[in-house]
């Protein structure tokens, strides 16, 4: 199942991505469990184009979900191919309906998060992930292992579409900053 | 649109923020920006608020026995420029007389913008963490003077970039 993914690329959905605007809290979608989605659905194809877009225009941006679009569903892009802390690395790709199956080697990190623009947080992840999802526009099955900054960037996603920004998961009280670099 | 700087501190109990941002709240002053913790058995708090004038605020306070209510009215935040790149100082070491005294000069004296900083006392060991703006390029050079600084106290100290990932 993993060759789906390596085979797996944003030519595959076969439309161009428009670029969206990126919604910010305290936006209701972005606090909203995203729904299940149709892997093959032309909707959903095209909102996978429009994430990978989107991401792509975006300065630092190593992951775009749905919500973050404005649109409550369980899909989200992630390419964390030039990133310094990434280790093992899928390149771009686009998952649906994504479920952490197995996550371990619980690790801090600080993160920001374009839809929580003037804020970062400290933020327990697992470096060492195991995801369960399907492809859009093929809706074969994928079984994602991966470690480091992409397990991070995948967890970040999948808990935007659980409804979650990273305000829910900080380390403590003393774990928000205001943030002081804009990319 | 009055802002004002509120400082709250007494032996800690159950209540004491229910209790202080309901008498807040009972005169309109909106909390914006806050920090509260317990230090060695104090709870303190630190508010910025808008809304009433300061002596209204007084008066909502005054009731609340065993707490010392300081308010005072302040210019309004401007928007803040970035000063320089995110740092963390940690120092720990045995406790002595004028850790932080040093430390934070020694930050001053290099340009960098102290923004948080947190110390703690337990046992003979003493800690701080301070989150710095250091002066673009300047971190080497604070790196080497925070080094002779400790050296000089015999505590241990290091500044690590603060690194912030977006996703």
């Amino acid at each position: 199942m993993s060759d789906a993914l390596a085979d797996w690329k944003p030519d595959v959905l076969g439309v161009d991505g428009k670029v969206l605007p990126v919604v910010t809290a305290p936006a209701s979608v972005l606090s909203t469990v995203g729904a299940d989605v149709d892997p093959l659905d032309p909707e959903v194809v095209q909102l996978a184009a429009d994430l990978v877009a989107t991401m792509r225009v975006s300065p630092g941006c190593v992951g775009l979900a749905a919500p973050q679009v404005g649109v409550g569903a369980r899909v989200f892009a992630v390419d964390v191919t030039q990133h310094p802390k990434t280790a093992t690395n899928h390149g771009t790709f686009v998952l649906c309906n994504a479920r952490v199956v197995e996550a371990s080697r619980w690790r801090p990190g600080r993160e920001g998060c374009m839809s929580v623009p003037d804020l970062t947080g400290d933020v327990k992840r697992a470096s060492r992930l195991v995801v369960e999802a399907v492809l859009p526009g093929t809706g074969e099955a994928v079984l994602l292992t991966t470690d480091a900054f992409e397990a991070r960037a995948l967890q970040h996603e999948i808990d935007h579409c659980d409804g979650k920004l990273f305000l829910d998961r900080v380390a403590g009280a003393h774990a928000v900053y205001q943030r002081k670099v804009y990319l | 649109m009055n802002e004002l700087a509120i400082t709250v501190i007494g032996p800690d109990r159950t209540g004491i923020i229910a209790d202080v941002s309901e008498a807040l709240a009972g005169v309109g002053a909106n909390l914006s920006d806050s920090t509260m913790t317990r230090l060695r058995g104090h709870f303190a708090m630190t508010l910025i608020c808008n809304g009433p004038a300061a002596e209204d605020v007084e008066k909502a306070l005054a009731p609340l026995t065993g707490l010392l209510a300081t308010v005072r009215a302040v210019a309004p935040e401007a928007d803040a420029d970035v000063a320089g790149e995110p740092y963390l100082v940690s120092v720990h070491g045995a406790d002595r007389l004028g850790i932080v005294a040093a430390v934070t000069r020694v930050v001053a004296a290099a340009g960098g913008n102290i923004t948080d900083l947190t110390t703690r006392l337990t046992g003979p060991l003493y800690v701080l963490i301070a989150e710095v703006e250091v002066p673009s390029g300047g971190a080497d050079t604070l790196a080497a003077r925070l080094a002779l600084a400790a050296d000089e106290l015999g505590v241990d100290v290091t500044l690590r970039r603060a690194e912030s990932d977006v996703l």
